[in-house]
């Protein structure tokens, strides 16, 4: 665990990857830091609509992504853990063991 | 009492009379670019369709786009607060009400007496609102009608992946090109505006009975597809067009 | 329709004194993207050739046509490249790229390449989408933001509000510029609106270069608008077609309080450009490994 950390900060220091969108509505994006993603997929396991998948970079590392046929509906696929006014409970940020990932709203 | 609600939409505005809750007339124009004008124009009309004085009026309610740009009207009300109110008289047993207009889709969760639980909004996108079926009706080249009325006939299922009209424009000349069935494409644009319109209602508690409303509700294609999507049954009032705006009438009357 | 007056001028380019035949490395980069392609030739470290053109209906056919376009009077073949990479929108579908690698990855190397280690954020103004990414002296990315929902401050707009009226999209920078004062901007969050509203400005008596003021104003403030959500840090560039329009990237500069770095040769080249390099490498990687 801590060689893979070594790894990743001195060796190949990580990104944050914004997936979704703005339009005239706000800002609605996923966000991926994928220096504390390591691969795991829990959250993929854990999002009732079938909206991550884990999928390997162009730098060779295991991370988790948005799928590309909903990159432009973010804001209604995930109203199920999101909705307008009843309580929220976004699942894939709750399975995630290091906060990798996180909503923009 | 006389009271009159002006809907002053982005496309059309519409104005509605009410006389001891019952409504005594309806008109339309399109909006152009002097509403204010448009809307003193659809006023009169309605006026004289009623049979009676501008002076019999005792209150006007506007709502819409364009709802504070009204200087003839005594106050103004939110389109949701408005719709509503309309489809409450219309239609009581209505839980859920989708609204699709020219350049904006709503979602309103609402109690018996008419009242807004909560709502959803797809604004200041002309992708699932009226816009879009325009937009596509002129890369088909076909009338909004014909294009409405081949669709009826799609037998195959046609791609279309844009959440902007602009970009399934591009795409819908392209599927033309690879030679797909005109009504296979029709259907597909109603089926795309349908989803992301069912999208947006999801996101507000949906419950029976679902109803329809707004100048797009008098697209069959549209409300075909939306049963589909949303899978219940859905109730579309006589002359949906007009709800908002008699809701404003309905208000002004309280 | 006669003219079509969202058609940007085609180009292409040969180096005048490089002899490939001496190169030790030649690779290709192939960027499809939905509205352009483009090929990039790279030779050793230099840049041999490149072409910029519009994407046709299919993938494959566009990134051969644009490979052929690249290479017409080299003498070269595409037998001769040892490594192809495919970026873009269709880079899944690039059958003589040996890789595929995002366009992201590619424009932040591509954009290194031109603008040198000191590239902290490029704004990638594509022809269906806006990208936002930040990247080390190397050329890595370390923070992106993609928005490809929207025709809204794309390419495909800028198109939608050319042909509109009927000026050709070469010229369009410049005629906003010359205007007597800065007009207000038209709507920014949708190209459809934006659309109307014109057609309203035009009735009240605005001119041609008025409206595109306004369109160019909304199209600077919706890109500035995407940026500030991962921020801007100097050296800021821009790559893609609309880079080519000084009436956004003026208005984009005010806004920002920024200037922005220019890029040569071309920064529509960036992503084929990046490809390339990424080729590079891993023609290099491979023939250690063997």
């Amino acid at each position: 665990m801590f060689c893979w950390l070594l790894r990743k900060l001195v060796v190949m220091p990580g990104y944050i990857a914004n997936y979704g969108y703005t339009d005239g509505s706000g800002d609605w994006y996923i966000v991926v830091d994928s220096d504390k993603c390591d691969g795991c997929g829990k959250c993929v396991e854990a999002c009732p609509q079938n909206v991550l998948e884990i999928i390997v970079d162009d730098y060779d590392d295991k991370v988790v992504a948005i799928r590309k046929e909903h990159h432009k509906n973010i804001k209604y696929v995930c109203a199920q853990c999101k909705p307008v006014s009843s309580p929220r409970d976004v699942r894939c940020q709750k399975a995630c063991p290091s906060g990798a990932i996180s909503h923009s709203w | 009492m006389i009271t009159a609600g002006i809907d002053v939409g982005a496309k059309t505005i519409k104005a509605v009379i009410v006389k001891d809750n019952k409504i005594v007339a309806r008109s339309m124009n399109p909006t152009g670019f002097e509403p204010v004008v448009t809307a003193e124009k659809t006023l009169e009309e309605a006026v004289k369709q009623a049979g009676i004085s501008r002076n019999d009026i005792k209150k006007i309610f506007s709502t819409g786009a364009g709802r504070k740009s009204i200087p003839f009207a005594d106050h103004n009300v939110t389109e949701v607060t408005a719709d509503a109110k309309g489809m409450n008289y219309l239609l009581p047993s209505v839980r859920t009400i989708v609204d699709i207009g020219a350049e904006e889709a709503r979602g309103i969760s609402s109690d018996a007496s008419g009242r807004v639980l909560d709502f959803s909004k797809n604004d200041k996108c002309a992708a699932g609102a009226g816009a879009f079926v325009e937009s596509m009706s002129r890369a088909l080249e076909l009338t909004v009608p014909l294009m409405i009325e081949i669709s009826h006939k799609s037998t195959k299922e046609a791609p279309i992946n844009a959440t902007c009209a602009v970009f399934a424009e591009s795409e819908v000349v392209s599927l033309i090109h690879t030679k797909i069935d005109k009504a296979d494409i029709a259907h597909a644009v109603h089926d795309a505006i349908a989803s992301r319109v069912s999208s947006m209602v999801r996101r507000i508690p949906i419950e029976k009975d679902v109803a329809l409303i707004g100048g797009v509700a008098n697209n069959t294609a549209i409300v075909e597809a939306m049963k589909k999507h949303l899978g219940v049954e859905i109730k579309v009032p006589e002359k949906p067009d007009y709800v908002s705006a008699l809701g404003a009438a309905l208000l002004a009357a309280a | 329709m006669t003219t079509e007056f969202y058609r940007w001028t085609e180009n292409t380019w040969k180096s005048p004194d490089i002899d490939w035949r001496k190169g030790q490395t030649i690779t290709c980069g192939i960027d499809v993207g939905s509205v352009s392609s483009q090929a990039v030739i790279l030779v050793d470290d230099k840049i041999y050739a490149f072409c910029n053109t519009r994407t046709g209906s299919n993938s494959p056919d566009s990134a051969d046509k644009a490979l052929s376009i690249s290479l017409k009077d080299t003498g070269m073949k595409p037998e001769d490249i040892q490594f192809i990479v495919g970026t873009g929108y269709g880079r899944v579908n690039i059958p003589m790229a040996k890789k595929a690698i995002t366009e992201i990855a590619c424009h932040a190397r591509g954009a290194n390449y031109m603008g040198g280690p000191s590239v902290k954020t490029i704004l990638d103004m594509g022809g269906q989408d806006l990208k936002g990414i930040h990247c080390d002296e190397r050329g890595k990315v370390t923070q992106f933001l993609m928005n490809d929902k929207c025709a809204a401050g794309t390419g495909r707009g800028m198109e939608v509000m050319a042909e509109l009226l009927q000026v050709p999209i070469v010229d369009v920078g410049k005629m906003s510029l010359d205007v007597k004062e800065e007009p207000e901007p038209v709507s920014s969050t949708c190209v459809i609106f934006a659309k109307s509203e014109a057609i309203g400005l035009l009735r009240s008596g605005w001119t041609k270069n008025m409206v595109l003021a306004a369109y160019c104003s909304a199209m600077a403030h919706r890109v500035v608008g995407l940026l500030e959500r991962i921020g801007v840090e100097k050296e800021f560039v821009i790559t893609g077609g609309i880079a080519k329009n000084i009436g956004v990237v003026s208005r984009i500069e005010k806004e920002l309080g920024l200037k922005v770095k220019p890029l040569s040769p071309d920064p529509q080249i960036a992503g084929g450009l990046g490809a390339a390099i990424f080729a590079k490498d891993l023609l290099l990687k491979s023939r250690k490994a063997a």
